[in-house]
């Protein structure tokens, strides 16, 4: 992995380390995630309404993961 | 599409007075709801035709992750059919849970798709186990991304997140942190693994994470100048 140009190796595990005071968490993530992706498939920004769920996706990969998959499932043809 | 009522942190439409009274259902929704609220022949096909929805969504989304789990043949038949269950399982529970906050079928999708996670999470822990005690620190520099150039920087950095694990985490943060950072264990095979579930497991991640920082920081390996939050 070349990364000359890129962050350097503290800087990504102070990333990695990083928490968000605003991530509600798996549990209140998904208790909305159908709205929040509600929200995304009908073109709006759900992050806008919903900063703390939008943080925690960035830091959950389950719950991303979720997000990606019923987003998908909500905008197939 | 439905009106938002809440808030993320469960405040019932306190910043949007007008959004107070639950918004009427769209038609579409309506009949599911009726329908899977009713009794008899009505239940039973709406039943029926809300498992063939599912199914298909669960293994829609099994192929959308199958790079990561790699199952096929009977394993992913069994996956698929069980997440389907146990999704309609929760959704004829919950019925009365569901506000109309969102289309219905946006609503029941979300339980498929969270029990096809917790399908790979079982799977994941039965056929390649969740290793709590196993330390293989020499994992980390290559989890962190480390290339040749930063070989030094990233055996000092693995020694002192080594240290600071040692020295402000608790046992059980210890063990998770382990598990999912040095042995790649999904987080929902640790949760199957300790019968718990995800809100819990990522709780202690976080704090695990946080402390660990705030000791890195302290001790000069991270610039805390350079954070963005928390």
């Amino acid at each position: 992995m070349n990364h000359a140009d890129g962050p350097t190796l503290a800087d990504r595990l102070r990333l990695f380390l990083e928490t968000d005071p605003r991530d509600v968490g798996c549990e209140r993530a998904m208790e909305l995630l159908h709205v929040y992706v509600e929200l995304r498939a009908a073109g709006q920004a759900p992050e806008e309404r919903y900063p703390g769920i939008a943080a925690h996706l960035r830091a959950c990969g389950p719950c991303s993961d979720e997000y990606e998959g019923l987003l998908a499932a909500v905008t197939e043809l | 599409m439905a009106s938002v009522r809440r808030d993320e942190n469960g405040r019932a439409a306190a910043e949007d007075p007008h959004q107070s009274s639950p918004p009427p259902l769209d038609p579409v929704s309506e009949e599911w709801v009726t329908a899977l609220t009713s009794q008899g022949a009505e239940y039973e096909q709406a039943c029926a035709r809300l498992y063939g929805d599912l199914l298909r969504i669960a293994f829609k989304e099994l192929a959308r992750r199958h790079d990561r789990h790699g199952l096929s043949g009977q394993e992913l038949e069994d996956v698929g059919q069980q997440a389907a269950a146990d999704a309609l399982l929760a959704i004829t529970r919950k019925i009365g849970q569901f506000r109309g906050e969102s289309r219905f079928t946006t609503w029941a999708y979300k339980f498929v798709i969270f029990e096809v996670s917790t399908q790979l999470g079982r799977h994941f822990r039965r056929t390649r186990g969740v290793p709590m005690d196993t330390e293989d620190w020499e994992r980390l520099p290559d989890v962190l991304g480390a290339g040749p150039a930063e070989e030094s920087q990233a055996r000092e950095l693995a020694s002192a997140v080594r240290s600071g694990i040692d020295e402000v985490l608790t046992d059980h943060q210890r063990k998770i942190f382990v598990a999912v950072v040095l042995a790649g264990v999904p987080l929902e095979a640790v949760v199957a693994e300790l019968g718990t579930n995800r809100n819990a497991v990522y709780k202690t991640m976080f704090d695990a994470r946080r402390k660990l920082r705030l000791r890195l920081e302290a001790d000069g390996y991270l610039d805390a100048t350079t954070r963005r939050r928390s």
